[in-house]
C-alpha cells in the first residue's frame, strides 16, 4: 500500500507494523468486517419478517396453520442454535438440489441417495460446477443469510407473539365498537402498538444475533474468525512478514471488536426505546409525561 | 441382540471406555443413537460443573457489583461486561490460543512447578471459559435480584439488629435467590446448550472423545445427510432441558417451602433469550 513497503526485510519497527498490516492479506481480511455486518443487516429483517410470519401464524384460526407456527416458535427453545446452523446448511443445499432436481431431470432413474452420497444430475447442482468461484463464495453467503434467518425469525416469532398480547385488549375491543374489520383493527390498532412491547426482546435478540455472528465461521464462510486464524498462525521466514503464533493477539482484536460493536447497539437500542414510548399507555411513557409536564 | 453389543462397544466411547474405532461405514441407526447418546456425557459434565462452579462466584461478582467502594465494583462490572458482551465462541478462541502459549514445562509458582498442560484440554480448558462465562450471565440475574430485594424486608433485619454477614445470609440471600431463579433456570438451560461450542471451538477432541454434536457432525459429515444425527441429538437436548426444567422446579419448590399457596410447582415460563 504505502511505496516503502516494497522490501519488507529492511523496515523495523513502526514502519514495519504499518506494512505489515496493510498488505495485501490483511487488506482482504479487513473487508470480512464487512461481511459480519452485510450478514447483520440483511439477517434482521429478514428473520424479523420471518418472525412476523411465524408470530401470525401461531395466532391464526385455521388449525394446521397455528401448529405450524407454534411448532416453529417452540422448536428453539429446547435445542442449541448451533445445531439448526449445521443442520440447516447441508439440508437446505439438498433441498435446494433436489428440487432442481426434479424440475431439470425428471428422466433421471437411479435414486438420489445412494449409500452415503447425495447426487442429483449436473444440471441440478448448485452452484454450477462450471461457475465462477464468487458465485461459490456468494451462494454460501446466501444460505447462511437464510440458515440465520430462520433461527433468529423463530426467537423474533416468539418475541412478537408476547408482544402482539400485550396490547390491551381494551384497545382491540374500541377498535371493534368503531365498526373495524378484523384485518383494519389488526394493522391500524395491534402492529403499531405491539412494537414497544416487543422492543425489549427485540433488543435481545439483536445483542443475540451480533454475538452469533462468528458461527459464520462454521457454515463455512471467510469471515473474521477465519481471517484470524489465518493471519494470526506462526509464518516462517518463506513469508515476507515472518511472526511467530500471533493468533491470541488477533482474537483479543475480534474480541474488542464484538465488545464494541454491542455496547453501540446497547447505547442505539436504548434510545430506541426512549423514543418509542413517547405517547404510549406504559409505565415509561407515563414518566416521560409527568416528566415533561 | 446386535445393538446390545452396539451399546456395549460404544456407549462409553466418548470418555474412552469400548471400542477405539468409530464406525466408518455402513452406519446404523442404533450406532448413531448409541454414539452421539455416549457424547451427552460431555455435555452434562461440562453443564453440571461450569454451574455449580460458576454459582459461587455469580454471587459474589453480584455482591461485588453492588458495593460502594469503586476498587469493588470496577472489576466486577467489568468482568460482567466483558464476559456479557463478546460471543461465546470468540471467548473459546482466544483462551484456547493463551493456554497454548503457556510454557510446555509449567509455571514455576512460589518454587512449585505447576503443569499447564491440561489447560489446552477441553475437559479443563473449556470447562474454565464455561465457568467464567456462566459466572458473568449469572452474577446479571442475581445482581437485579439483588437490587430488587424489598426495602421493608431490609428495614426489618435493621430492626432486629442483624447486619453484615448474618443479615446477608438470613434475609438477602435467600430473597435474592426466590426471585432469581426462574431466569437462572433460563441460563441454565442455555448453558447446557452452550456446552455444544466446545468442539467447534479449536479445542480438539483429543482421541475422537466429543460431545454429542461432535458424534452428530461425523455421521453428517460421513453419510451426508442431516437429516438422522441432528434431530437425534435435538432430541436428546430436549430431554436434557426437560430434566433440567425439572431439577430447577424442585429447588424452586424448597426455595418457596414457607410462602402459602406458592409452594406448589410454579408455570416455568421458557424465555428464548439468554
Amino acid at each position: 500500500m504505502f511505496s516503502n513497503c516494497s522490501d519488507p526485510d529492511l523496515l523495523d519497527g513502526l514502519a514495519w507494523v504499518a506494512c505489515y498490516l496493510t498488505n495485501g492479506k490483511h487488506l482482504v481480511a479487513y473487508t470480512s468486517f464487512g461481511t459480519v455486518l452485510l450478514l447483520l443487516a440483511i439477517t434482521a429483517p429478514i428473520s424479523l419478517a420471518f418472525g412476523f410470519g411465524g408470530a401470525i401464524a401461531a395466532r391464526s384460526r385455521i388449525a394446521p396453520l397455528r401448529w405450524f407456527g407454534q411448532a416453529y416458535t417452540a422448536i428453539v427453545r429446547g435445542v442449541p442454535d448451533i445445531l439448526f446452523f449445521l443442520f440447516f446448511v447441508i439440508a437446505l443445499d439438498q433441498a435446494f438440489e433436489w428440487m432442481r432436481h426434479q424440475a431439470f431431470c425428471p428422466n433421471w432413474v437411479e435414486p438420489i441417495r445412494q449409500g452415503n452420497d447425495f447426487v442429483v444430475c449436473t444440471a441440478a447442482k448448485l452452484p454450477l460446477s462450471t461457475s465462477p468461484q464468487w458465485v461459490h463464495e456468494v451462494y454460501g453467503f446466501l444460505l447462511a443469510v437464510l440458515t440465520f434467518a430462520i433461527v433468529f425469525g423463530a426467537f423474533a416469532a416468539n418475541v412478537l407473539f408476547g408482544a402482539m398480547r400485550a396490547v390491551p385488549v381494551a384497545q382491540i375491543e374500541t377498535a371493534q365498537a368503531y365498526g373495524m374489520t378484523e384485518r383494519q383493527s389488526f394493522w391500524r390498532i395491534l402492529v403499531p402498538q405491539m412494537w414497544v412491547f416487543a422492543l425489549p426482546g427485540l433488543s435481545n435478540l439483536w445483542l443475540i444475533l451480533v454475538k452469533a455472528t462468528p458461527l459464520l465461521f462454521l457454515l463455512g464462510v471467510e469471515d473474521i474468525v477465519y481471517w484470524a486464524r489465518e493471519l494470526g498462525g506462526t509464518k516462517g521466514q518463506i513469508f515476507a512478514y515472518p511472526h511467530p503464533d500471533w493468533r491470541l493477539w488477533y482474537f483479543l482484536g475480534l474480541l474488542v471488536f464484538y465488545l464494541a460493536l454491542t455496547q453501540v447497539s446497547e447505547v442505539v437500542l436504548r434510545r430506541l426505546s426512549i423514543r418509542l414510548s413517547r405517547g404510549q399507555a406504559t409505565f415509561a411513557g407515563e414518566a416521560q409525561r409527568k416528566a415533561a409536564a | 441382540m446386535e445393538c446390545l453389543d452396539t451399546i456395549a462397544d460404544y456407549g462409553l466411547r466418548s470418555i474412552g471406555i469400548g471400542e477405539r474405532l468409530l464406525p466408518r461405514s455402513d452406519f446404523t441407526l442404533c450406532q448413531q443413537i448409541t454414539l452421539i447418546g455416549s457424547g451427552l456425557l460431555w455435555n452434562i459434565y461440562f453443564g453440571v460443573l461450569a454451574l455449580a462452579s460458576g454459582f459461587f462466584l455469580a454471587i459474589a461478582l453480584a455482591v461485588g457489583k453492588a458495593a460502594k467502594s469503586p476498587l469493588i465494583r470496577k472489576p466486577c462490572v467489568w468482568f460482567i461486561f466483558v464476559f456479557r458482551g463478546s460471543p461465546l465462541f470468540i471467548q473459546f478462541f482466544l483462551a484456547y490460543e493463551a493456554f497454548v502459549l503457556l510454557p510446555k514445562e509449567g509455571i514455576e509458582i512460589f518454587g512449585i512447578t505447576t503443569e499447564t498442560r491440561w489447560l489446552t484440554r477441553a475437559w479443563a480448558g473449556a470447562l474454565m471459559v464455561l465457568f467464567l462465562n456462566t459466572s458473568a450471565y449469572t452474577a446479571e440475574i442475581f445482581y437485579g435480584a439483588l437490587r430488587s430485594v424489598p426495602k421493608g424486608d431490609l428495614e426489618a433485619a435493621d430492626a432486629y439488629g442483624l447486619s453484615g454477614w448474618t443479615r446477608f445470609r438470613k434475609i438477602v440471600w435467600p430473597t435474592m435467590m426466590r426471585l432469581a431463579w426462574p431466569s437462572y433456570t433460563n441460563e441454565a438451560i442455555f448453558l447446557f446448550h452452550a456446552t455444544t461450542l466446545v468442539f467447534f471451538s479449536s479445542f480438539p477432541a483429543w482421541q475422537q472423545k466429543g460431545d454429542a454434536l461432535y458424534y452428530a457432525n461425523y455421521f453428517a459429515d460421513k453419510t451426508f445427510n442431516p437429516f438422522v444425527p441432528y434431530p437425534i441429538v435435538a432430541i436428546y437436548f430436549i430431554l436434557l432441558t426437560l430434566v433440567v426444567i425439572g431439577v430447577f422446579n424442585l429447588m424452586n419448590r424448597y426455595l418457596n417451602r414457607h410462602l402459602p399457596g406458592q409452594a406448589k410447582r410454579i408455570r416455568y415460563r421458557p424465555q428464548v433469550i439468554r
